[in-house]
């Protein structure tokens, strides 16, 4: 099980948290402007990568807020969780290991 | 390639077995094939197997990173049954059983198909109208599966408990008869035996790190590999959970995610469990391998990742309802747990098609239910690289379908997949 840091509450296993999927994905500014291949993209395409991944958890069994992680997708280890809104972390995988 | 007959099993008898041979070369990569398959699983290797006996060509070489059956296709739970709610998915699996019915023929290896039935569980108002009306559907497309009240379900499979009380009631279950297991790495195996016999260079500890594009076209023109450059023209890609990864590598952006799957077993006892029993509400799989272990299933863990291992809470969940069903195993030894990558798209049904780029064909997002599928999947995707154009049974199935919206929405049919 993982062990994941709330930004708010301090580290607190997995069984708390709901996962969220890609972190910092826009909503369309001008919805009625996007072609289908657009919405495509922000519907259903998601970077899906072997390595750093932000990524959205909920606090769900805790303080119920959203949040963002980073996460190393091949070891699982967190590298930083930061409040919903803050921009990510600048943090080179190879820093990360 | 030795054939495995009555006559050369005699021989080898009296010769205490040691002429059967190698069952499948080790070549060295040629410089160039008319097909490379990247991903050396069940998907991969059936892929090869087709093209060269359906299609006839046989300059083809199967790309696999690690060893054959290492992936997905050697850590299943090897259900197998096609009693899937839409036209195009029935008509994908069930061309799979039936090739199932017929694959230790077609092989001339024992991949052990036992159709000893795939039981699905209802437990609430939900399920029984769900499965109902899967029934119903599967019918109508010519696939059998018949509805079960809980006492014929019980005398299918007396292990289960029926007991109204119990937390988790067994009000009815949907049986699909033909459906049943096989052993994965068998699978592997004789496909790679079969497709090697026709001169399929099976290649293994290899693996594609990147594409080489015709600058004007934008087309393949081979790999790059950890063992040099590999030119050809056409290449499919088959790796399950590292499809989003080697995609990326020819600039596709794929509409996928990858999870853990984890399954464990039980230390081997006396035959005891005589069919394969789902609960799609508890997430929980069970039949009973030929070696007497119970094979036991669980859902993906709830994040992305490729770490190959998940977390004790969700197989404890798993056993927390096994042992609900099946008050008999709660005294059980598990003996073994290890996960899968499993690649899951939005809709929870496969991709097998084309591309953007051309030459570059993809077979994918099986998700957590791609073993059933193996022969059914190979077959239509070795047409796909034949002949340029899709099969009529995986025409659906493409990447397109995510920009037109005709998406094959299993995941909302079944609730889970598999
Ligand atoms: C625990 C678990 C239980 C499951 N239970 C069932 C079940 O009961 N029924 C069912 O139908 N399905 C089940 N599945 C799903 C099923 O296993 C898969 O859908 C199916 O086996 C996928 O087969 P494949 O050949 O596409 O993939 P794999 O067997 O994973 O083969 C892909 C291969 O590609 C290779 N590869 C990856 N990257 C590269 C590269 N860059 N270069 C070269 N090679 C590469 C990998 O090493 C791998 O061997 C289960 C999966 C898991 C993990
Ligand atoms: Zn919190």
């Amino acid at each position: 099980m993982l062990l994941i840091t709330c930004p708010h509450c301090g580290p607190r296993p997995e069984l708390e948290f709901r996962w969220g999927g890609e972190a910092h994905v826009a909503r369309p500014a001008d919805p009625s402007a996007l072609d289908d291949r657009a919405w495509s993209e922000f519907l259903f395409v998601r970077n899906n990568p072997k390595g750093l991944f932000a990524e959205r958890w909920n606090h769900a069994h805790g303080c119920q807020r959203w949040f963002n992680a980073l996460r190393d997708t091949h070891s699982d280890k967190f590298v930083a969780t930061y409040p919903a809104g803050a921009p990510r972390p600048d943090i080179a995988a190879e820093d990360a290991r | 390639m030795r054939r495995f007959n009555l006559a050369n099993l005699l021989t080898e008898a009296v010769r205490g077995h040691e002429g059967w041979g190698r069952q499948w070369r080790s070549p060295e990569p040629k410089k160039s094939y008319d097909v490379v398959v990247v991903g050396g699983g069940g998907h991969g290797l059936g892929t090869a197997h087709y093209l060269a006996e359906v299609h006839g060509i046989t300059n083809v070489a199967v790309l696999e990173k690690g060893w054959i059956g290492g992936g997905n296709t050697g850590r299943n739970t090897t259900i197998i049954r096609s009693n899937y709610l839409y036209d195009e998915s029935a008509h994908l699996y069930e061309h799979a059983v039936k090739l199932w019915e017929g694959l230790s023929r077609d092989l001339n290896y024992n991949v052990m198909y036992s159709q000893r039935g795939v039981m699905m569980l209802a437990h609430n108002v939900h399920d029984v109208q769900v499965f109902k009306r899967h029934v119903y559907a599967n019918r109508l497309n010519g696939v059998d599966n018949e509805w079960l009240t809980p006492e014929q379900a019980q005398a299918y499979c007396p292990p289960l408990s029926i007991d109204p009380r119990a937390r988790y009631p067994v009000l009815g279950a949907a049986l699909q008869r033909r459906g049943g297991t096989a052993r994965h790495d068998a699978v592997a195996w004789g496909y790679a035996r079969a497709a090697d016999a026709r001169g399929v260079d099976i290649i293994q500890n290899c693996e594609v790190t990147g594409f080489r594009r015709d600058p004007a076209t934008g087309a393949v023109t081979g790999v790059e590999t950890t063992r040099g450059f590999i030119g050809a023209t056409r290449v499919g890609v088959a790796a399950a959970g590292h499809t989003s990864v080697i995609m990326e590598r020819a600039g596709v952006r794929m509409p996928l995610q990858s999870f853990p799957l984890q399954a464990l077993v039980s230390e081997p006892v006396k035959p005891v469990f005589p069919c394969v029993v789902m609960s799609n509400a508890v997430h929980a799989y069970i039949s009973q391998s030929d070696k007497g272990e119970l094979v036991i299933g669980a859902g993906t863990d709830q994040y992305a990742s490729y770490s190959q291992q998940g977390g004790l809470q969700i197989t404890t969940h798993t056993l927390d309802a096994i042992c609900e069903i099946f008050p008999r195993f709660s005294r059980m030894r598990m003996l073994r747990n290890w996960g899968g990558i499993v690649d899951v798209t939005p809709d929870r049904s496969p991709i097998i098609g084309k591309t953007p780029v051309p030459g570059l064909y993809v077979n994918c997002g099986w998700g957590t239910g791609g073993f059933k599928a193996t022969p059914g999947s190979a077959h239509v995707f070795a047409h796909t690289l034949a002949t340029g154009e899709p099969h009529p049974i995986n025409a659906p199935f493409t990447l397109d379908r995510f920009r037109t919206g005709r998406l094959i929405d299993e995941a909302a049919a079944a609730a889970v997949a598999h």
